[in-house]
């Protein structure tokens, strides 16, 4: 085992990052100009990150799989965005933002990064302001907040229910300046597939360009990924459809090391499966909790409507189980309550797998005006899809995957265990723990982007300055280029008889079972036999149609899938190993008597970063220790 | 539900397009209208044939990846509502549906149902932007907005780019597409600065992209998911003018 070096910074915890930054070194202008960097993904940690990096004066190139960076998924984040400002004055603050993420990770995250993401924090706030997004406000003219999930301050600043779309169009706004300056090159519509080390640094990629087919190379001082998280592993989940996994394992075989894998959030409010041919599910944003309640009847196999359940025939049952944070308890507690309630029979719809979300009481209470204006595009998205108005009628919601905590091991610069590869945003694994505490993911990928990489990678370009550009024509980077032209060959030649897509629903279906919401050992071990079982089968018989040199989708789709078996088999080791429940990893071995998560601070409080060890072989874990000088360890308790 | 879909083949941009008909059996009311499409290139592929390539991505109305031309509409029959939003339970037993990709000179077919709309990103890089770099900005609160200013500003921010106005106009203007980021920012404190410079790079990058003039049939209004207005085509039209004018009084 290797011993990881989290390159914490000593000092307080609070003078840390101002104490670090400081000696940070710097790169010249004139030498920023001749230096490049690749960033992968155009989402809001990608963007952000460009765009300061233009700024700077870095050569910076952006890749991205959509038409245009605009399209990234985080424009798809709803709620909101958690800053630490305390317009409020409800006694919010940095430590208390700090403290709320620790706690709500079920402390497995790194007080330190932790604590620098929260600062930043305001800085964020204030950068999207000055760019003209357009964040709710009060009739003084001020920023308007709200709550969200497992805090008892009111801190997310939010425009309306398109908090991500507002924000990534800053972003996108600021990458497209950068475009037109030149100081950023975007190519949209590639793949990337492949990391190229020379040396033992990350100086290029390898990419497929989706519309003509070509395998390209692109060479760099730096590359710097922003690709997102890997919660489509579950086929049906909240994200969009193109996200994918390929590029952080791409890295993860060429030796990055991989973070807590079975960390992934199981988002409580999705709109619940509705049909087999269902190809994703919509979030409904977890600041509908604000103001919706969650019930279901308190009769099993109850069948009437539900507006003609009397109040004392339902159960609302966060405000039972939790009194101290009723409906805005944690995610992962949320989620794992609603799964109780219809594991036991309790559950609405057809199916019996869903819960209601009710405003009856919201808009009795502050008119339908007031619940419109919060949350109008929700309602309107909802009755789209479920032709159902919930205005009128609750809403039926379930939990689906969502948001992936683990990710590509960084260090405090936010670089991998490769030389020069940094990862930033979901990407990453560093700052949420077990469990994302709500509105914090677009506060994390910008701050990223904005106000940490920037100097965090200059100090690693310092010492870059005295290389030259190099060509791509080395021989690591024919290496690669082949290696993915194999596999590339590999799949179109296998010609069998069953779609891509047939094979993603069925290994999401395998992990949704063995390794999601609940898992045990024996199940994990049943995960991994049918995941190992059903690659064999997708290496015979799946077919890709058309041909790899030109615009082919199934040929996409086909080798992200691919990637998702190995992935999926990490997580199934990863939760395998770790004997304990933590935030949305939940052992059911390992429960309190109440049906908590029950952690093992004496034997798991680190971080399980696994090393890839060859196609089906088991990988190496590393551990790094966690060390909690700030908090004090304790029950996560929300009761 | 059994349908007769007539959709638009185009192998790539330099061969010639035309529409091929398909019979679809049993779908479900529920489904999404790409989910439709799905299921359709589920068989195509079984058979042995190519799939119909369409741009799809958070299927949840807000990347504006998705953008079909259906039944003579772009986004199809209903209102304020994306390709990806719209369902089955829209069309009739029996129906026949005609998909076609965007028609519009500024938006080259790449294959199929995709489109290539770099244009509109060469539109926001002309000026679709506030001046100002990581690390400047002063308290967020320092700047006091009036909220019926900031929600109007919000209004006009929602555009998904989609492309649905540009397909809708018969001039293909990109007006709406243009005057949305251009009201969005000269409403608000930050971007008026240089709202006059801004309307008039962005406008030129309009026509440099090739779009046409305003139809004034507000058929964008009409058919754009996020229901933008076209009164911003008004504000954008005032503040070029106003720039056009001060400009003039400066020399």
């Amino acid at each position: 085992m290797t011993k990881l070096d989290s390159k914490i910074p000593k000092g307080p915890l609070a003078d840390k990052w101002s104490n670090y930054k400081s000696s940070l070194r710097l790169v010249n202008p004139a030498n920023k100009k001749k230096l490049d960097v690749i960033v992968v993904g155009s989402g809001l940690a990608g963007a952000s990150a460009a765009s300061s990096l233009g700024e700077l004066g870095y050569n910076v190139k952006v890749f991205c799989f959509q038409d245009s960076p605009r399209r990234a998924h985080s424009v798809a984040a709803q709620g909101g965005i958690n800053a630490a400002k305390n317009y409020k004055n409800d006694g919010d603050s940095v430590y208390r933002l700090f403290h709320d993420m620790i706690k709500g990770g079920d402390f497995r995250a790194r007080e330190a990064n932790v604590y620098r993401a929260a600062e930043v924090s305001n800085l964020v706030i204030d950068h999207f302001t000055a760019m003209g997004v357009p964040f709710a406000r009060d009739y003084g003219g001020g920023l308007d907040t709200r709550s969200f999930g497992g805090v008892q301050v009111s801190r997310t600043f939010y425009a309306k229910g398109q908090t991500g779309q507002q924000c990534l169009l800053g972003t996108y706004s600021s990458l497209s300046r950068q475009v037109a300056k030149g100081t950023v090159t975007m190519y949209s519509r590639r793949d990337m597939l492949d990391v190229v080390i020379v040396e033992g640094k990350a100086r290029g990629i390898i990419v497929r360009n989706l519309l003509t087919g070509e395998i390209e190379k692109y060479s760099a001082h730096a590359v710097v990924l922003a690709t997102g998280g890997y919660g489509t592993v579950f086929y049906l989940s909240t994200l969009a459809l193109g996200s994918n996994s390929s590029a952080a394992w791409a890295a993860h075989k060429k030796g990055a090391l991989f973070a807590n894998p079975s960390f992934i959030q199981i988002h409580p409010t999705s709109i619940p499966v509705l049909n087999d041919y269902q190809s994703k599910l919509t979030l409904m944003s977890e600041s509908l909790r604000n103001d919706g309640r969650v019930w279901v009847p308190a009769q099993k196999d109850e069948k009437r409507h539900p507006n003609e359940i009397p109040e004392e025939e339902r159960d609302y049952y966060l405000e039972r189980r939790y009194p101290a944070f009723g409906n805005l308890v944690p995610r992962d507690v949320a989620s794992r309550a609603a799964k109780e309630r219809c594991d036991a029979g309790y559950g609405v719809g057809d199916t019996g797998l869903s819960v209601y979300l009710d405003f009856k009481d919201a808009i009795n209470k502050h008119g339908k005006k007031v619940i419109e204006d919060k949350y109008g595009n929700l309602f309107e998205m909802y009755e789209k899809i479920t032709g159902i108005n919930p205005y009128n009628e609750p809403m039926r919601i379930y939990p689906a995957g969502h948001y992936t905590m683990g990710g590509l091991w960084v260090d405090y610069n936010l670089m991998t265990t490769i030389p020069g590869l940094f990862a930033i945003g979901e990407s990453n694994f560093s700052d949420h723990g077990a469990n994302r505490l709500g509105a914090s993911s677009l506060m994390q990928c910008s701050g990223d982007g904005y106000f940490i990489l920037p100097y965090t990678l200059s100090d690693y370009l310092a010492d870059e300055i005295k290389t030259p550009r190099f060509s791509t024509d080395s021989e690591e980077f024919q290496q690669s280029e082949k290696q993915v032209e194999e596999r590339i060959q590999k799949i179109m030649a296998v010609n069998g008889t069953q779609t891509v897509t047939s094979f993603h629903k069925r290994l999401g279906k395998i992990l949704w079972d063995h390794c999601g919401m609940v898992r045990n050992a024996e199940g994990l071990k049943k995960g991994i036999e049918k995941l190992d079982a059903l690659e064999e089968e997708f290496w015979k018989e799946v077919k890709v149609p058309g041909s790899a040199d030109e615009f082919n989708q199934e040929l996409e789709k086909a080798l992200r899938v691919a990637d998702f078996f190995e992935v999926g088999r990490l997580m199934c080791y990863d939760a395998l190993d770790r004997d304990e429940s933590c935030g949305a990893h939940f052992r059911d071995e390992y429960q309190t008597g109440q049906g908590e998560a029950k952690r093992n601070d004496a034997e798991y409080a680190h971080v399980s970063a696994w090393g890839y060890q060859g196609h089906k072989q088991e990988p190496q874990l590393h551990k790094e220790p966690l060390v909690f000088e700030n908090v004090e360890l304790k029950e996560r308790s929300y009761k | 539900m059994n349908l007769k879909l007539k959709i638009w083949r185009q192998k790539n941009a330099a061969q010639k397009g035309k529409f091929e008909t398909y019979s679809l059996q049993e779908v479900s009311p529920e489904m999404s209208f790409l989910q439709m499409l799905d299921y359709l290139n589920d068989q195509l592929i079984a058979k042995g044939d190519e799939p119909v390539h369409f741009d799809h991505d958070c299927r949840e109305g807000i990347c504006g990846s998705c953008g079909l031309y259906i039944n003579g509409r772009p986004h199809g029959p209903l209102r304020n509502t994306t390709t990806c939003e719209l369902h089955m339970r829209e069309f009739k037993e029996g129906s026949t549906i005609v998909i076609e990709p965007w028609r519009s000179k500024s938006f080259p077919v790449i294959k199929d149902l995709v489109v290539d709309r770099t244009a509109f990103d060469k539109i926001i890089q002309a000026g679709g932007f506030v001046n100002t770099n990581t690390g400047v900005a002063q308290d967020a609160n320092t700047t006091p907005i009036n909220k019926i200013v900031s929600d109007r500003a919000f209004d006009a921010a929602v555009c998904v780019g989609c492309g649905a106005c540009v397909a809708a106009c018969k001039n293909s203007s990109a007006m709406l597409f243009v005057a949305a980021k251009v009201s969005q920012m000269a409403m608000l404190p930050q971007g008026k600065v240089e709202a006059a410079d801004r309307v008039e790079k962005m406008v030129h990058e309009m026509d440099e992209q090739g779009f046409g003039f305003c139809s004034n049939t507000y058929g964008c209004e009409f058919d754009c998911p996020k229901g933008i207005s076209v009164e911003f085509i008004a504000q954008m039209n005032r503040e070029f003018f106003s720039a056009r004018v001060c400009k003039q009084n400066h020399s």
